[in-house]
């Protein structure tokens, strides 16, 4: 029987058995690097799995390893070698450990950085002892001597490696008495990135990752000793898509971002896990805002989707949703006026009107940047309605770490639940040609502005009912019998499906504005109002009822998205 | 207990004794040292580390001590401080100190002059000075904003000069 076995047993996986402060681990003997490839494991990865953290600067899992800022030095014991080149036993059987010694002997083993040491067998690794107490001491010491010590005025304040160490490992006092070395701050390296070369600690995460992920080599270090600075090439701007990475991999306030400088201070900043609505990557984001007002986009790690990454056209992609001429009220235009509504007046109104349209005589613009809640409600009333459906479809460049070129967010989700053809926007000449013709008589454009789709104002005003929601004023908006002001994404929870199928659930950050409304909510109104259908009324509900219809999300739930997602059968 | 009230005398009924006792008492006030003052024309001056309500400092150069760190705002316990930050362009100006409070708004129907402003400031910025009583004919009128706070405040020095320091040591080293 055992021959006729094809499946193949997965290799066991080879581990090492090392002591962490006395507690035996069991580690594998290889772990992945920044690139995914088998590198023995090293004695922070050791650590980690100890639960034990090192205190680190320069190394980053997602870099490649430096092993310069010497933060992570930590004392080590290796089993004691005979002349016979065999382990010397104690009388008990185990074997000796040799630890290290201040001031070193160069016989005995020294401080390791656990970076970039990998483990060997029956090493013994201290994290709490004196020797390790004192070596994190001396390195905070030196990386202080020349930090100026501003952080009332760092961005950084808050967020800071140096001042999180300083307080945990570091000495309270400083025994510095020389000048320190000044060096240049407000340098304008590029078109985003402010950098203050006094606070930098030379940890060259920056480099690295400008050299090996974005694969733009613009910065580097020059002069020499204690003037070591970071810059850019000469003459040449730190200027790629990906200039702001660099900001959050900063472990103090020497990159920092030109959007957020003096913005605001870290500490005040609720976190809101989001998503990116940029492209179709759908990168995991935080958003840090205070007091309804958003301050910055961060990645949030997510190995699946973005790693610990986004653009820099992504990240600064926020501003809109707090401008000031969004659309805040609920509008009835007839030929009386136009009049301001409540929403109660409106849902009533928009239900008696959209009654009276006959099946087949209606056309829905949906929008790929609608979450799948949405466009599964969207659904319902094309349903009902038997109508003509499409999205907009928004192509730009691509760039082969994370941009994509649909620019849609949810363009998988639309497709999916059959708003639009897989070449999206093919139906668009067919409704222009209806409303034309006259067969068409109502228009939802549903968080699109159709004239963008090809559609002519001339064209929108001979429909006898023309439905309109977004957040931003467009024409179509001006011209629409009905407008609904609706909730950019952060101002409602969601879930969209991302380009390679996987769906990602992103949550609520500030309040809408104005009178603005999370679009599910009135489209559970009109579709309870129109079909009398059953539809939940919350949106893990309306989510579950999605799933439970469509093959690609079957089996899925909301709370099975959890933070970072999953895969869908797309 | 029942306490017995005894019956006054013919003397005690008569009440001059009474009075003469009681206008020897308002007579030696009278020419004694007067003890009242004419609040508000006169007021009292507060025994020093008082503390009144918080108004921002300027340092011997004129400059607006606050980097705005909003320490202050975080620490304060009634939310009466909210600070605007710069944003980030550039201010020639402020020479090595890079940031100053765009807005500074102190409520003061708000603060409750506990002094953790003045305990948290890292620049030794806004003081809790000797103002009491304040009044104003709005709610508007007391949130007082950066440039009342800094008229009130007025200058306070201090010994350690650490923005000079750092800019004459920048000087020195370039110099070379």
């Amino acid at each position: 029987m055992a021959s006729e076995t094809t499946q193949v047993e997965p290799k066991p996986v080879e581990t090492i058995t090392v002591k962490v402060n006395g507690v035996s681990v069991e580690v594998p003997k290889t772990t992945p690097d920044w690139q995914g490839n088998p590198v023995p494991t090293t004695i922070l990865q050791a650590c980690q799995q100890a639960s034990k953290e090192i205190p680190h600067y320069c190394y980053h899992p997602k870099l490649p390893v430096a092993g310069n800022c010497r933060m992570c030095l930590v004392e080590v014991g290796m089993p004691a070698m005979g002349r016979d080149r065999k382990p010397v036993l104690n009388e008990d059987g185990t074997p000796v450990i040799q630890k290290g010694v201040l001031p070193y002997d160069p016989s005995l083993p020294r401080g390791a950085i656990a970076c970039a040491t990998p483990v060997a067998p029956n090493m013994e690794i201290y994290t709490d002892s004196d020797n390790t107490k004192m070596m994190r001491e001396a390195v905070l010491e030196s990386l202080l001597i020349n930090h100026p010590l501003d952080c009332p005025i760092c961005d950084q304040a808050g967020e800071c490696k140096l001042q999180e160490y300083s307080v945990e490992h570091g000495q309270a006092t400083s025994r510095f008495v020389e000048t320190k070395v000044s060096k240049p701050k407000q340098v304008d390296l590029g078109p985003r990135i402010m950098l203050d070369d006094e606070r930098c600690i030379l940890c060259t995460r920056c480099i690295r990752f400008s050299r090996d992920v974005a694969g733009d080599d613009a910065l580097g270090i020059v002069n020499r000793g204690s003037y070591n600075t970071i810059a850019a090439y000469p003459g040449e701007r730190f200027d790629n898509n990906y200039t702001l990475n660099t900001v959050d991999l900063c472990p103090v306030g020497a990159l920092t971002s030109k959007d957020f400088r003096f913005q605001m201070r870290v500490w005040f900043m609720k976190e809101t896990k989001s998503l990116c609505t940029s492209c179709a990557t759908g990168c995991n984001i935080t958003v840090g805002s205070r007091e309804n007002k958003v301050y910055r986009y961060e990645p949030r790690d997510n190995d699946a989707v973005n790693a610990s990454w986004m653009c820099d056209h992504g990240r600064l992609n926020y501003k809109w949703a707090q401008r000031e001429d969004r659309l805040k009220d609920c509008l009835i235009r007839d030929e009386k006026g136009t009049q301001k509504v409540t929403w109660a007046t409106l849902s009533k109104a928009l239900i008696e009107r959209l009654n009276q349209a006959e099946k087949g005589s209606v056309a829905i613009i949906a929008s790929a940047r609608a979450t799948v809640e949405e466009l599964f409600l969207i659904k319902q009333l094309a349903d009902h309605f038997q109508a003509i459906t499409d999205c907009v479809a928004r192509q730009g460049e691509a760039d082969r770490l994370l941009v994509q070129a649909d620019k849609n967010p949810n363009s998988q989700g639309a497709t999916a639940l059959g708003l639009c053809f897989s070449e999206m926007g093919i139906q668009i000449p067919s409704i222009e040609q209806g409303i034309a013709s006259g067969k068409i008589k109502t228009l939802l454009c549903l968080g699109e502005d159709a004239t963008k789709a090809g559609l002519d104002v001339s064209l929108l005003k001979q429909l006898e009912c023309l439905v309109a929601s977004d957040i931003l004023p467009n024409p179509t908006v001006e011209v629409a019998h009905f407008v609904l002001p609706s909730c950019s994404h952060l101002e409602k929870r969601g879930s969209f499906i991302n380009g390679k199928g996987r769906i990602q659930k992103f949550m609520q950050a500030v309040q809408p504005s104005g009178d603005a409304r999370a679009d599910w909510e009135w489209l559970r109104e009109l579709v309870v109002g129109l079909t009398g259908k059953p539809i939940a009324d919350t949106l893990p509900g309306v989510f579950n009822q999605c799933s439970q219809q469509y093959e690609a999300l079957s089996g899925i739930t909301w709370q099975d998205i959890g933070d970072l997602g999953v895969e869908t059968k797309i | 207990m029942i306490i017995k009230r005894t019956p006054l005398n013919w003397l005690e009924r008569l009440y001059i004794p009474s009075l003469i006792n009681g206008f020897k008492v308002t007579l030696s006030h009278f020419f004694g040292k007067k003890v009242t003052m004419q609040y508000p024309e006169e007021k009292w001056t507060v025994p020093e580390g008082y503390r009144g309500a918080p108004y921002l400092v300027q340092d011997s150069k004129d400059r607006t001590k606050c980097v705005s760190c909003q320490l202050c705002e975080f620490v304060c316990p009634p939310k009466a401080i909210r600070i605007t930050p710069p944003g980030p362009e550039v201010n020639l100006e402020r020479g090595n100190i890079e940031k100053e409070p765009a807005e500074f708004e102190i409520n003061m129907l708000r603060c409750i002059f506990c002094g953790y402003c003045q305990e948290v400031c890292p620049e030794e910025a806004i003081f809790l000075q000797e103002d009491y009583s304040l009044t104003g004919q709005s709610r508007e009128e007391m949130i007082y904003d950066k440039k009342k706070l800094l008229e009130l405040g007025g200058v306070r020095d201090s010994k350690v000069k650490k923005w000079d320091k750092k800019a004459a040591d920048a000087a020195a080293q370039s110099a070379h």
